[in-house]
């Protein structure tokens, strides 16, 4: 018999949750024992350079956008942000093709492989207002040219890359709570749904 | 899924096999020690590159002549900027993508006339002069077809434009106030208040470039140090940094369609690129969608490699 507590809405969205992702799916402590490559490190990877890249990036805004240029601290910690970002981007890249060649949206994780693309291009725009928001020669050169790119298409009329104001406020809030909610949608997804099997043996060789 | 349906690019087997420990976090953590340990080692290694930001000033005291010519070419109308289309102004239509006009579409949403945007204004916004002053009034009380002959006078003229004694000398008769204009925004330049005058643009607070970035950009200066640093379009710009320092290196395959025929000539090279990358971007979203591109990691048996322990078992 259902009860009006079994009705509520907190107590229909807690069992949804509790279905679909009960605590040793999200907090597994064994994994199939085809999970056994090289290439599972880059997801982990990714997601470790992106907890360093928003460490690196909350300790530059903690004393303004000017900081980096005038202190040698602030200059380190820039190059600590710029460097864990190629180390982000190169990981991304490699797990992406990993689990292209693993054809990992088989078995209904499609939406796995869409969030995780669109994680990507999200990253590419985070990054490209990081380099225009630098505030020196580089991010002069790269918005004067870049603005031909987006003017093109219309966007620039809304998105202005010469504004260095609105290209920060991208850079630090708007674009990495974007980078970071679809990240943990893709990790909550990978985990609903586990790691992809490999192909059928026969089905494999018989192609 | 039943054999019958089971369909291999779309469906996965199920996993009847064993199952190995897995200490999640512990991977974690190690990933992000290891991570945060690399970050540090690349960062005192190499450092990142810091190159200071090019003033207005360094422009027009490096190279006054290329700042002057930039200035009357703004006021008539053959600059980048002047000449641009939306969002700035109406002078073109903007770039085609096919019939597309997508920039027009978009409208003037910045507005600039760089004429009184980068000239006249900045020019008011001087202290007091008798003979700028008296200028500006000249111009102001001038028709525009009397505007654009003392202009196009003027610009006839400045190709044989030198800088002399910190002064732009032009040979020109019939350019009424222009001379002045040139001469006295290109001294404005060199002081500095220009810069400030542009960004500026009479609030007391900015963070708005957009108008001192595309002069910049309209003159010759900005490109000839971009240049040193292979930093052109045509030096696979988009995706290098100034001095040797990796750049934007995931931006490869955008860069990489500017460097090729039809894009390389095309005068609508950026939105048909834009285009390109889209639909590419829209490709990879859907790639478990679409037939024939999901079944390539089935048939170059890539995974037999990734799984060989599971094969090989």
């Amino acid at each position: 018999v259902s009860t009006s507590i079994d009705q509520q809405w907190t107590t229909r969205l807690r069992r949804r949750v509790a279905g679909k992702l009960p605590p040793e799916k999200l907090l597994p402590d064994t994994q199939p024992a085809y999970v056994s490559s090289w290439i599972y490190v880059f997801g982990v990877t990714t997601m470790s350079a992106l907890a360093v890249v928003i460490g690196s990036g909350l300790l530059l805004s903690l004393r303004g956008p000017q900081w980096w240029h005038e202190s040698s601290i602030g200059h380190f910690v820039n190059s600590l942000h710029l460097w864990s970002v190629e180390i982000f981007f190169f990981a991304m890249v490699v797990h992406l093709w990993g689990k292209f060649f693993m054809g990992a949206w088989r078995g209904g994780r499609t939406a796995t492989w869409m969030t995780g693309v669109v994680t990507f291009l999200a990253s590419i725009a985070t990054a490209f207002t990081g380099y225009a928001s630098q505030s020196n020669f580089d991010s002069q050169w790269i918005t004067t040219q870049a603005k031909d790119g987006i003017n093109s298409t219309g966007a620039g009329a809304f998105f202005n890359v010469l504004n260095l104001g609105q290209m920060l406020m991208w850079h630090i809030v708007l674009l990495p709570l974007a980078a970071v909610v679809l990240t943990a949608l893709h990790v909550l997804l990978v985990r609903i749904k586990g790691v992809v099997p490999p192909y059928e043996d026969k089905v494999g060789e018989a192609q | 899924v039943s054999s019958k349906t089971f369909r291999p690019d779309v469906d996965a087997p199920e996993w009847k096999g064993g199952h190995s420990p897995y200490d999640i976090i512990k991977e974690g953590t190690i990933a992000l020690v290891v991570v945060g340990l690399l970050t540090i080692i690349l960062a005192t290694l190499f450092g990142s590159p810091d190159d200071h930001e090019i003033t207005i000033k360094n422009w027009a005291n490096a190279a006054p002549t290329d700042f002057a010519m930039t200035a009357i070419n703004e006021m008539n109308g053959t600059t980048t900027t002047a000449g641009y289309g939306a969002p700035y102004n109406t002078a073109s239509d903007g770039q085609k993508l096919g019939p597309l006009t997508l920039a027009k579409w978009a409208g003037v949403r910045i507005p600039i006339n760089t004429e009184n945007d980068f000239v006249i204004r900045p020019l008011e916004s001087l202290p007091y002069n008798a003979q700028l002053s008296s200028a500006l009034s000249t111009w102001k009380a001038a028709s525009p077809s009397q505007q654009t002959t003392w202009v196009n006078n003027y610009t006839t003229a400045a190709a044989k434009m030198t800088f002399t004694n910190g002064e732009v000398m032009v040979s020109t008769t019939n350019s009424g106030p222009v001379p002045v204009f040139i001469n006295d925004l290109t001294s404005m330049a060199r002081s500095g208040a220009l810069d400030t005058a542009l960004v500026q643009g009479g609030n007391f607070f900015s963070m708005d470039y957009t108008k001192p970035l595309l002069f910049l950009s309209d003159g010759g200066y900005l490109a000839q140090l971009a240049q040193k640093q292979h930093l052109l379009g045509s030096q696979w710009g988009m995706m290098n940094e100034t001095n040797s320092y990796p750049g934007q290196a995931w931006l490869w395959l955008y860069t990489f369609w500017y460097q090729v025929s039809p894009f390389s000539s095309s005068a609508n090279a950026d939105v048909q690129v834009w285009g390109m990358m889209m639909l590419l971007s829209v490709i990879l979203l859907f790639v478990p969608l679409i037939p024939g591109l999901r079944a390539i990691p089935r048939k170059v048996k890539i995974y037999r490699l990734i799984w060989r322990e599971h094969y090989r078992n």
